[in-house]
């Protein structure tokens, strides 16, 4: 995993955490003002929705959109466990509704749509609630004239919702085909991991695609494409550094650098707002 | 603005000679049945003068996907299929059906041909998913099947789109975005195979586990009728298209034809407008706000 942390045993574990890259236990205090960066070797930590508004977003600029947006089971599927209950059981642990929070907030002063998924919710995996919120989230930063920056963090489809969360790829890819006719930026961060379903739809066609470093990006999963292949798969296969070698994503951007980026790429972008003139957005 | 099909006509419903109902994953087999038309058999019998294009122009020719012009009931259109093979040695050459990247990018080289010359499309889907491999990772699978959402979502003429195999996840959604979805009576549509969902869930594809994967999937063409995915269901011939291909064919070229008559009819931002709301529907029945008190207790 990019990204794994462990706490560190014993009665002091919630003090210290253990990096699982490099296995370097530091103050939990000290690597959270490091932006949950390993402080040694510098591999980033998963983060929580809060978490990453606290890197990006101006403190207090944040307001939440269709948090109250919520699913039901539209199949009646039942595993180990009736999806009803797993869906129960996340929402208590992640204190929201479902895999994705969206809304407005500003960096550095600039207001933008966000949406950032939840991989802690269900491995951020799409149905019909992220769906619903990502497109309204595009046709909100469509008719208020906003730029949108995605934060991708998830497995792919929901299978549990089986056809109708495939489908929500093409529900998102649809309303971000008509926000771009406005001539505003969309910036998608590739956070780990990003796979499958919102791999193959909005979270690679960014107008620019910035990645975390280490983040495991792709298609199919690992396991899979390993049964395809003798040989074992390179260390750093579908890593950003790799997407990055291989021409599919702009840049690797660290949590420390990330906000300015975003701040310079987002006027750089949005310098002309070109589309006012020339489009009216469509209700 | 969609006619529902008329009851009565589509007993999709199939059943055995003793009057059970086909099991989910007895129609996963018929839909994967080797000897069942695929969308050149379906070219041969529906289009004339059908011109296959080759290469996505930038790296390879991939064989898993059949492209071109041509004519449907004498009017020119567009075509992208996928082509799993009929015999061993097509189904190597045509990778099982299994697109590299290089196969969408060469039918995002038709949906932009059907744009610019004005050409309904018509799309066949048959495969159980793109290519899991590291040459497809490598050079961009997931944008290339991205790229196809966002190309078919702006297209501003008629696309009609046909599952009349096994639809298996992302790799053939990536030819679904259609103005109306039809599907033959045994072909199915899922997010993923029930192989795969098996091996997920229970950590083993045993016939039973894949079985009921399958079941609670619903990937069977009554079940996306239902969950307002698909517009409508295709008949075939009595025990499944490959018992006459021939009759498959003209059954589903009257559905081709009665829906691109209609849709030829609208205007092209109607078109696309209409396709829009489509897919923003999929699922929205089943979402909803809960009340403004508990989302305070939750933050
Ligand atoms: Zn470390």
């Amino acid at each position: 995993m990019a990204g794994g942390v462990e706490r560190a045993g014993g009665p002091a574990a919630e003090l210290w955490v253990k990096c699982s890259g490099c296995a370097t236990v530091a103050f939990r205090k000290q690597v959270e003002r490091n932006l949950n960066v390993c402080l040694k070797c510098g591999l980033h930590f998963p983060l929580t929705v809060e978490q990453r508004l606290v890197i990006v977003a101006d403190r207090g600029s944040w307001r939440q959109l269709d948090a109250d947006l919520a699913g039901v089971d539209p199949l009646g599927f039942v595993d180990w466990k009736p999806y009803t209950q797993r869906l129960a059981q996340a929402r208590a642990a992640a204190g929201r509704y479902d895999a994705v929070a969206t809304g407005v907030c500003e960096i550095e002063h600039r207001r933008v749509a966000i949406g950032i998924m939840d991989f802690q919710f269900m491995g951020g995996s799409m149905g019909v609630v992220v769906g619903e919120k990502l497109a309204r989230l595009f046709a909100y930063a469509g008719r208020s004239r906003l730029p949108a920056v995605i934060f991708c963090a998830s497995g792919g489809a929901r299978m549990q919702e089986g056809i109708l969360s495939l489908m929500q790829m093409a529900k998102v890819v649809s309303a971000l085909a008509r926000y771009r006719e406005l001539h505003l930026p969309y910036l998608s961060i590739l956070c780990h991991p990003t796979t499958g379903g919102v791999a193959a739809s909005f979270a690679m066609l960014g107008d620019l695609n910035l990645a975390e470093p280490g983040a495991i990006i792709g298609f199919a999963g690992r396991r899979v494409i390993q049964q395809t292949t003798p040989q074992a798969l390179p260390a750093d296969f579908q890593r950003a550094e790799s997407l990055l070698a291989h021409g599919m994503v702009d840049a690797i951007v660290t949590r420390r650098k990330l906000r300015p980026a975003l701040a310079t790429l987002l006027a750089l972008l949005g310098h002309c707002d070109k589309g006012r003139a020339r489009h009216r957005p469509q209700s | 603005m969609i006619r529902r099909p008329r009851s009565g006509k589509n007993n999709a419903d199939r059943r055995h000679a003793d009057g059970r109902e086909l099991t989910a994953i007895e129609r996963v087999r018929l839909a994967r049945e080797a000897a069942r038309p695929q969308t050149l058999d379906y070219v041969e019998r529906l289009i004339d003068e059908f011109f296959e294009i080759h290469g996505d122009r930038r790296f390879a020719d991939d064989d898993a996907i059949v492209a071109g012009i041509g004519r449907f009931d004498g009017r020119p259109v567009a075509l992208v299929g996928h082509q799993r093979g009929h015999t061993t040695a097509e189904r190597i050459k045509r990778n099982f059906g299994r697109p590299n990247p290089e196969g969408y990018r060469k039918a995002a080289r038709v949906y932009e041909l059907a744009e610019r010359f004005v050409l309904p499309l018509l799309t066949f889907i048959d495969t159980q998913g793109a290519e899991p491999g590291v040459g497809a990772e490598e050079r961009g699978q997931a944008e290339a099947i991205a790229r196809n959402l966002e190309l078919m979502a702006r297209l501003k003429t008629p696309v009609v789109a046909c599952v009349i195999g096994e639809g298996g996840s992302g790799g053939a959604l990536a030819l679904s975005v259609g103005n109306v979805i039809l599907m033959q009576e045994n072909a199915c549509f899922s997010v993923i195979t029930p192989e795969g969902c098996a091996a997920i869930l229970w950590r083993e594809a045993s016939p039973d586990k894949v079985a009921a994967a399958a079941q609670a999937l619903k990937l069977s063409a009554p079940d996306l009728l239902r969950l307002g995915v698909i517009e409508e269901i295709v008949e075939e011939p009595p025990g499944g298209a490959h018992r006459d291909p021939n009759q498959a064919a003209r059954m589903l070229g009257e559905a081709i034809g009665r829906h691109l008559r209609r849709l030829s009819r609208c205007a092209p931002q109607v078109l696309r407008r209409q396709r829009e709301r489509k897919f923003a529907k999929i699922g929205d029945k089943f979402v909803a706000p809960v009340s403004v008190e508990k989302t305070r207790l939750l933050e």
